[in-house]
């Protein structure tokens, strides 16, 4: 990744000028909050769902110690080997010896962020293997070289032509039309069969995981998920712990959300449960199933004053519903989590130090907590980050300073007067005839995008004593 | 040609602090939709009789009291219509906003308990403006604790803003014939008030009733603007680009004047339309509500 988190303001500044990729956000902006709307309604109680499902996931995960290693005992029952990975490192090598102790040579990919998280691509072409993308955005973002712009719609910012440009110079088919989308998504689809048949090894990963049984959730739209997980003779699913749920019907009530808040549908086309290798009377399936749980840092998430953060499901309903998100595009965030979501996340993933600009890239309107199926108080949690970004000074200096001086003028009321008066009699005198200042020096930030409205004669303070001691 | 100021470019500590000032004031914060059963309010019996006259403290607001007094006016004249004392505590400034979402905690937390000492003694403490009275019910509970924290609390059920007191505490009502014409109307719901405070129908309960008002509403009322606090000045391209949406939707709702309840929330939209040659009045809900259209609206000439 190039792109960094603290680069985000140049970043959106850039993306803002992008015309056709702007007006595309905020299609996106007015018509995902409708479906989710709609969706919403229909359900009845959603509030009720969200709030069950928000105490089960929290009863899971201040009972990690027991749910997790019931889950490995259940998913070792089954079948299938369970692997720990406490940084994305270990799980990009976990990964890649399982491939090599197979001599697997190409890897059928479902849709994964754990190992965008890992970059776990990169890791396993470094070693010779051939990975193909097969959820349809990913794929495009992978022919293309780019990154997510969207943790579900990875490459909502490419517009058709480039795509219809991508194909036909990435396929070898010869001269063809692709006239529109459907046409697009059959060449891919005829493209991407012939890579799960011959692919060795599939690698998915896991909307949830079930204590009591062992089994994993896995959600799509395009059956890539299961012909990854079916048609290879291996099979890895890599995840998180987070992910753990006590019950099938817990997983269940999780779905309900889900799919509501990511796309407005009551189900996703395809919900699938794995529960382990081929058994001996199973027609298909793989031969051998590995699970690698990776913790890059979610332990001390866990442990600290962000550990609701672990209950977020990455449906995107905040990225969605996100102002800054649609204005700045995907990829000003520098992460492979973006919006809301990722602007808390990534600090914690990655360091404060290299992404403190994200939590104040946010103007707490509050919009995505009230949409967010977790219940996660996101604002509250990009200003406590902005709180720590403040006791570790990292950020600018003067805005700091500033905001110290602002507290101290702000005690001493008879000082505080003294000054707004000065300065609004000052600014009243020199902006009523026009009405407002199209610069100002002291508010650069402010006058670049609008005027500054001029102030009224006085300040209320000094209008309303003096009115009290004519009245006297 | 607006006046046009143009000194040295560069941007001091006291440059940020005169922005920090005017700019600072978050129109935002939030918390849990569901949570707003649970903050705190008086309980029947603590509430004053009817025969009992309101005894209101109005907090101005550090906006309203720089940029904007008639709004602090016309609150007056509104609460003393519904039949309130009204006083206005003269040692009150800042309710610590700019550095609470700006994340300096420490800062915020010496002005939280002035903020509370100041008003304590009130029976309702009212505001006009959503993220101001947010911050007290809200966050001085979030930052403050001990016995501060109980106090905040304390306070906290005694605040209002200011078309929810209006509407829900006091009931302020108005003859027909002495309602005025205010025009075509959109109402913009700013984040703070709308997402902590559930502030939605109360203002176009108010529009409707105590003025002649022809309310029309715009597409997606419940989009931020892009004024945000401190986040207008240091993402100014990403906060323009919003409220440049904002005006779209408020110009094709057909009405003539966009008002709201957050004066910066309004600054920003009314610097942005400025800017962009955009034909709309802003106003604050208190000067419509008060009848108050000879005030000019919100950076227009105050010279005719």
């Amino acid at each position: 990744m190039t792109i960094s988190s603290n680069d985000f303001i140049a970043q959106s500044v850039v993306a803002l000028q992008e015309a056709e990729r702007l007006r595309t956000r905020k299609e996106l902006g007015k018509h995902m909050p409708a479906l989710r709307t709609r969706a919403v309604e229909e359900f009845g109680d959603f509030e009720g769902l969200r709030e069950h499902v928000a105490n089960v996931r929290q009863h899971a995960l201040d009972n990690l110690d027991y749910y997790l290693p019931q889950f490995e005992q259940q998913a070792i029952d089954n079948g299938n080997q369970v692997h720990y990975a406490r940084t994305g490192a270990e799980l990009n090598d976990l990964v890649l010896s399982i491939c090599q102790r197979h001599n697997a040579r190409k890897i059928a990919k479902g849709k994964s962020m754990v190992t965008e998280e890992t970059e776990l691509n990169h890791h396993l072409e470094r070693a010779g293997l051939e990975v193909v993308e097969t959820d349809l955005g990913e794929y495009i973002i992978q022919q293309a070289g780019e990154t997510p712009s969207h943790i579900v719609g990875p490459a909502l910012h490419k517009p058709e032509a480039e795509i219809r440009e991508l194909f036909l110079d990435k396929h070898p088919l010869g001269p063809r039309e692709l006239e529109d989308p459907p046409a697009m998504v059959e060449e891919a689809r005829s493209v991407l069969r012939e890579h799960f048949l011959s692919a060795d090894v599939g690698i998915v990963g896991a909307n949830a995981l079930i204590a009591e049984n062992g089994y994993s959730l896995l959600v799509t739209n395009e059956g890539n998920g299961d012909l990854c997980a079916n048609l290879p003779n291996i099979l890895i699913v890599c995840t998180t712990m987070e992910r753990v749920l006590p019950r099938a019907r817990d997983a269940a009530a999780l779905v309900r959300l889900l799919t509501r808040s990511t796309t407005g549908q009551s189900i996703s086309c395809y919900t699938s449960y794995y529960s382990g290798p081929r058994r001996q009377d199973d027609i298909d399936g793989p031969l051998e199933t590995h699970y690698v749980l990776l913790d890059n840092k979610r332990s001390d998430i866990l442990a600290s004053d962000y550990k609701d953060m672990l209950q977020c499901m990455r449906c995107g309903a905040c990225l969605n519903h996100c102002p800054v998100y649609i204005g700045a595009g995907g990829h000003a965030y520098g992460s492979v989590y973006q919006g809301p979501m990722g602007s808390v996340l990534t600090p914690l993933l990655s360091s404060l130090e290299e992404s403190h600009t994200l939590p104040s890239a946010c103007t707490t309107c509050g919009r995505c907590a009230e949409v967010c199926p977790a219940n996660i108080p996101l604002p509250d949690l990009l200003r406590d980050l902005r709180h720590d970004e403040s006791r570790s000074k990292l950020g600018s200096g003067r805005w700091r300073v500033s905001m110290k001086l602002h507290a101290w003028v702000s005690q001493h009321p008879r000082l505080y007067q003294l000054l707004t008066g000065l300065g609004v009699r000052t600014l009243h005198r020199m902006g009523r005839r026009r009405g407002g200042f199209s610069r100002l020096p002291f508010a650069s930030g402010w006058t670049q995008e609008r005027d500054f409205p001029a102030p009224q004669k006085d300040t209320f303070m000094h209008q309303y004593r003096k009115q009290a001691a004519q009245d006297e | 040609m607006y006046w046009s100021f143009d000194l040295t470019p560069t941007q001091g500590v006291v440059d940020h602090l005169a922005a920090t000032v005017i700019l600072a004031l978050s129109a935002t914060p939030l918390r849990l939709v569901q949570q707003k059963d649970s903050q705190p309010r008086m309980s029947e019996s603590q509430q004053p009789q009817a025969s009992q006259r309101f005894q209101v403290h109005l907090f101005v607001t550090c906006l309203a009291d720089l940029f904007r007094p008639s709004i602090a006016f016309n609150s007056i004249a509104l609460l003393e219509e519904a039949g309130c004392d009204v006083t206005v505590p003269m040692s009150q400034t800042c309710c610590g906003q700019p550095g609470y979402n700006t994340g300096d905690y420490e800062a915020t937390v010496p002005l939280a308990k002035q903020f509370i000492a100041t008003f304590e003694g009130a029976d309702y403490v009212v505001a006009p403006s959503g993220s101001c009275a947010g911050m007290i019910t809200h966050h001085y509970p979030r930052i403050l604790e001990g016995q501060w924290h109980e106090r905040a609390l304390d306070l906290a059920a005694r605040t209002f803003e200011l078309t929810q007191f209006l509407s829900e505490v006091a009931g302020l009502k108005r003859p027909i014939e002495q309602r005025s014409d205010v025009g075509s109307v959109t109402y913009h719901d700013s984040c703070a008030g709308l997402r902590e405070l559930g502030i939605q129908t109360q203002p176009r309960h108010l529009l409707n009733t105590l003025c002649r008002a022809d309310l029309k509403e715009m597409e997606r009322t419940d989009v931020c603007c892009g004024f945000g606090g401190t986040f207008c000045a240091k993402m100014p391209e990403l906060s323009a680009n919003m409220a440049s949406d904002k005006l779209e939707m408020a110009q094709a709702s057909g009405a003539t004047t966009l008002a709201g309840g957050d004066l910066g929330c309004l600054m920003n939209l009314a610097g942005r339309a400025k800017r962009e040659g955009i034909e709309i009045e802003v106003r604050h809900i208190a000067e419509l509500l008060a009848g108050d259209l000879a005030t000019p609206a919100i950076g227009e000439s105050s010279q005719s």
